[in-house]
């Protein structure tokens, strides 16, 4: 497999671009004000896990810097390091994900999760609340609380909706193994 | 629905002829330098140069106002959370204690929170002019262009071209999805439960994604047919040559991040602290 051919280049972009466009679609929990479910972090998973740990990174990268940057004005680089960060630990599990050749069985879900569960503490409980209080110094107490939570919501959403898009992408791509060689 | 977003619009103005990598590198060092430093002496010279360079730059209020409401809005949601989990941040850093307004033991209101909290205040107002003039006059094929001049891949320079390229056309696509999901009586708003928003939200996410994927089968085609990456080497319609004013204005960026920062650090300290 080509590092970062065209496909993958391709992908990246309209990756980023969709990241972006999906920013806007947040949904509220109710339970805890002020955060949402962001369907963005359903689509990182995804596309890291079809196309793997580059186009993963660097959409991440690439998505939230310039998403924060277009939506919101501002760019807060402590969180856009730890998106990066779960798109390529995502994306490094990508071939045994087999979600190009169809094979997103259930095993392969339980993996999807397990690895996401942890990708996501480390980013968001680890990772951006040590660089929100490096770079920002902000109250150590306060970013962790908003890094649980943040933690909390990509969670749920990528176990619901990120192993949807998965399970559903898996099935309308072809199956390699469904040609069977005849004798 | 207006597209609430930032988008380049071209002005006759000297910052707008600058390259694009001149401004990344502008506003990668503002950045930094904005990180780093809580020494409110360098924040207020960032905060009023930011103003001069907006104002230089004739963005209008249009372009930019919907989003720097949304951003005050978040600006304040996120100083008034700094208050309630910690309000004594200020006096952690700063050493001193000056009640101001006696409240209970926790929450008493003290100059030193205060201060520390107009620093962060201010860590926006210096930043978010800097984003506005970095987006919007910032052409995004010449920005892609110039991207591949400072060693950037240029596979990395195309993806970002595309993805600057397609935000629109993906923009457009989720709008109509919504719109006729909406027609279908499918309830996006905020009422439902929030299983059901989300089984609703995935009615438009679903046809969004798997209508980019075979963008991107139709795009790398396209791409691959024409042979791309096959060189080491490309060139770039929208490249520009760096000129005079690229050259003042890179020098400027680097020597006021490196002034900034001598400034910040001559005490050994980021912040700046009056109170001693």
């Amino acid at each position: 497999m080509k590092k970062f051919g065209i496909k993958e280049v391709v992908a990246t972009g309209i990756g980023t671009a969709l990241f972006i466009v999906l920013t806007e679609v947040q949904i509220p929990l109710v339970i805890v004000p002020n955060t949402s479910l962001q369907v963005r972090a359903a689509l990182l998973a995804f596309l890291a896990a079809v196309f793997g740990p580059v186009v993963g990174g660097i959409t991440g990268l690439l998505g939230h810097a310039l998403g924060d940057a277009l939506f919101y004005g501002s760019v807060w680089w402590s969180w856009v390091f730890p998106e990066a960060v779960i798109g390529i630990a995502i994306g490094a599990f990508a071939n045994k994900l087999k979600i190009k050749e169809g094979g997103f069985g259930g095993k392969q879900i339980a993996l999807f999760n397990i690895v996401q569960v942890i990708t996501n503490a480390v980013a968001w409980i680890v990772v951006a609340p040590v660089l929100d209080i490096l770079i920002y110094a902000e109250p150590a107490d306060k970013v962790f609380a908003q890094g649980a939570i943040a933690c909390l919501a990509n969670v749920i959403i990528i176990a619901i909706l990120g192993t949807l898009l998965c399970a559903a992408y898996a099935k309308i791509g072809a199956k390699s193994s469904s040609l069977t060689k005849e004798d | 629905m207006a597209h609430r977003l930032l988008t380049y619009e071209k002005k006759d103005t000297w910052i707008d002829e600058l390259c694009g990598v001149t401004k990344l590198v502008f506003f990668l060092c503002w950045s930094i330098t904005s990180m780093m430093t809580y020494d409110t002496r360098v924040l207020a010279v960032m905060l009023v140069l930011s103003l001069c360079i907006y104002k230089i730059s004739k963005i209008e209020w249009k372009q930019v106002g919907t989003v720097f409401k949304f951003v005050l809005v978040f600006m304040i949601i996120n100083v008034l959370a700094i208050y309630l989990f910690s309000p004594n941040q200020g006096t952690q850093i700063y050493g001193t204690r000056t009640v101001l307004l006696a409240m209970t033991e926790r929450y008493s209101i003290t100059a030193e929170q205060l201060f520390y909290e107009l620093n962060i205040v201010l860590k926006y107002f210096t930043i978010v002019p800097s984003v506005f003039i970095f987006v919007v006059t910032t052409n995004p094929s010449e920005f892609a262009a110039s991207l591949n001049r400072i060693g950037i891949s240029y596979n990395v320079g195309y993806a970002i071209s595309i993805a600057l390229r397609y935000i629109p056309d993906v923009q457009d696509d989720f709008h109509k999805i919504k719109n006729a999901q909406e027609a279908r009586g499918i309830e996006l708003s905020g009422k439902g439960k929030l299983m059901d928003r989300i089984k609703n939200t995935s009615a438009i996410i679903f046809p969004l994604v798997f209508s980019s994927m075979g963008r991107i089968d139709t795009i790398s085609n396209a791409m691959e047919l024409r042979g791309f990456g096959k060189h080491k080497k490309r060139s770039w319609y929208m490249e520009r040559p760096l000129k005079r004013n690229d050259y003042l204005v890179l020098v400027f960026s680097i020597l006021f991040m490196i002034v900034s920062l001598v400034i910040t650090y001559a005490d050994g300290s980021r912040f700046f602290n009056p109170f001693v």
